[in-house]
């Protein structure tokens, strides 16, 4: 699959994943991934459901460790150390690269403690009026909930909830922001508002976002991963990258069959 | 076209056996639902009616009276239940919560089986097997230590074992309803498994925890046959922990079966001080956490 590997001249590589492999028990759920993830740029990975996307975001900060039949083989490379090697502190791989889940969580606190919260359990020690304030608007969520900073964070609207939530992972400053999924469950005006901000957070944070909607895709990422799903005749579903590019031509001009079959809508 | 279903009118068949049978069996299930609450009315209404009557302020602080005397009252019975209560929940919330916490957060998934399928079986012992249990294990413990023999921590003891297994399953099942995305929110953010139970678990869950700490409390402080020799009962105030105590629903037992009118009396005014201590707690317990959730 060497063909697959994108090499990336103008960026700094932040994330490289290097062959990897991912078993749940002894089902492989994703196989033989080669990655490299570009810094300050937003990468998006599409595909079918089951196709493991969900489950390489969720190893990049090791989130997959809560999940007892989990194992990896394989490296992936923060900079130059590997997350997977035995000396890594899962904790602050977290800290350092911080997570957007599908469906906005907040935490049964206020909003203000929701966002102090990362903060204090990581030792911060500036001031957190501040911190909160900073993170809000950095998530464009502070001209609706400055009034009501002690009001609990559930008491926002879905699309406030999931900006509240990305205000949440920005305030532990980390360098990675990964999402999943992040607006499947908003309407179309909050995807539109996450999908701007998306884009200005990307100037301090790298974002890898995976997604099931194409449009999404095309609109908010710079590259795109496209993966597959191939069912063995045991029945297992293993998961594979197909093509990873410059998102242009993912879309207008992709390589492989498979991905022009998927990206046009003509997938069977 | 024909169809296979029989032919029916649009307009209400009152008398139709469809219908018939709707309405019998709403009234059935009614009348059941009714005589469902007629013990706990009558009960409660009986208790009430008659601890009322032989209440008065000095039941409260009061020492039991002669057999024929008139007068007195079971202060040192209130007392005596309030501290092994207390003892027990000591000794059972710490170790429940813990426990509980345990299987939920961290164990696998076959420990936590285990340790669930003991707390129910616990859950089901006759009380009266905590009693002989904890005399066992505390009473002759005190009597070779030269301590003592029957006493409120005996009857703790057998307080907290009672409790046990209602606080483990319940804020078992309040931590198992908190939402797998808090967890990961938290543990995303770098939080330690520590920061995450402490912080985002327990508070989330604290009110279901508070309820089930509640229900075990009323349960303990209504049992009557563990504390029959483990802390027995005593005419005097408690002393210590290490002497024989005095408790409500001892005396309510030794009272309501004496032939005395006095006594008889007071057993009533003990039974309603009973319920209503059990009633304020569950109130009071409602109260705290309202605010929580």
């Amino acid at each position: 699959m060497a063909n697959n590997i994108s090499t990336v001249n103008d960026t700094q590589t932040v994330l490289r994943t290097e062959n990897l492999n991912v078993y749940y028990g002894k089902f492989l759920a994703l196989k033989d991934i080669w990655l490299d993830i570009p810094k300050n740029q937003v990468t998006a990975f599409i595909g079918p459901s089951g196709c493991g996307k969900s489950t390489l975001l969720r190893c990049y900060n090791r989130l997959n460790d809560l999940i007892e039949s989990f194992r990896a083989d394989g490296k992936i490379l923060f900079y130059d150390k590997n997350l997977y090697a035995s000396d890594i502190d899962p904790v602050e791989v977290r800290r350092r690269i911080g997570m957007v889940f599908q469906r906005p969580n907040p935490f049964p606190k206020s909003i203000y403690d929701n966002i102090a919260f990362g903060a204090k359990i990581n030792g911060y020690k500036g001031n957190m009026d501040e911190l909160v304030e900073r993170s809000l608007r950095q998530a464009a969520l502070w001209d609706e909930v400055k009034d009501k900073l002690r009001q609990s964070g559930s008491s926002l609207s879905g699309g406030q909830q999931q900006r509240l939530c990305i205000a949440r992972a920005i305030a532990v400053q980390p360098e990675i922001i990964l999402m999943d999924e992040p607006c499947s469950a908003l309407d179309p005006i909050s995807t539109l508002r996450v999908e701007e901000l998306i884009h200005q957070l990307k100037e301090q944070y790298t974002i890898v976002i995976v997604t099931h909607n194409m449009q999404q895709a095309a609109r908010v990422s710079d590259k795109t991963a496209f993966f597959n799903v191939k069912t063995t005749e045991k029945g297992d579903r293993n998961g594979y990258m197909v093509e990873y590019d410059a998102t242009e031509l993912i879309f207008n001009n992709p390589q492989q069959q498979d991905t022009k079959d998927y990206v046009s809508g003509r997938f069977g | 076209m024909t169809s296979s279903f029989p032919e029916r009118s649009l307009t209400r068949a009152a008398m139709s056996q469809r219908t018939l049978f709707n309405t019998v069996m709403t009234v059935v299930a009614f009348i059941c639902g009714v005589l469902a609450l007629v013990p706990l009315i009558a009960v409660l209404s009986y208790v009430i009616i008659q601890g009322f009557s032989s209440l008065s302020p000095s039941v409260f602080f009061e020492l039991p009276p002669k057999a024929l005397q008139q007068g007195g009252g079971f202060g040192n019975a209130i007392l005596g239940t309030l501290l092994m209560v207390g003892i027990a929940a000591v000794i059972s919330i710490p170790f429940g919560v813990l426990a509980a916490i345990y299987i939920t957060e961290f164990s696998s998934a076959n420990v936590a089986r285990w340790v669930r399928f003991a707390a129910n079986v616990l859950s089901g012992v006759p009380s009266i097997i905590a009693g002989v249990f904890a005399y066992g294990i505390v009473v002759l413990t005190l009597v070779k230590l030269n301590l003592g023999s029957y006493s409120a921590l005996g009857g703790g003891f057998a307080l907290a074992i009672l409790m046990l297994p209602i606080i483990v399953r319940t804020t078992d099942e309040a931590l198992q309803l908190v939402s797998q995305d808090l967890r990961q929110a938290s543990v995303g953010l770098g939080a330690t498994n520590f920061q995450t139970v402490s912080q985002v678990v327990l508070p989330a869950a604290l009110p279901t925890i508070v309820t089930g700490a509640t229900l075990a409390i009323a349960r303990a402080s209504g049992e009557t046959a563990p504390l029959l020799f483990t802390a027995l009962f005593s005419n005097f105030w408690p002393g210590s922990l290490f002497e024989p105590t005095a408790s409500l629903a001892v005396l309510v037992y030794k009272y309501a079966i004496s032939p005395f009118k006095n006594w008889q009396s007071l057993a009533w005014a003990a039974s309603l001080i009973l319920v209503l201590m059990v009633l304020i707690t569950s109130i009071i317990a409602r109260w705290a956490t309202r605010k929580e959730a």
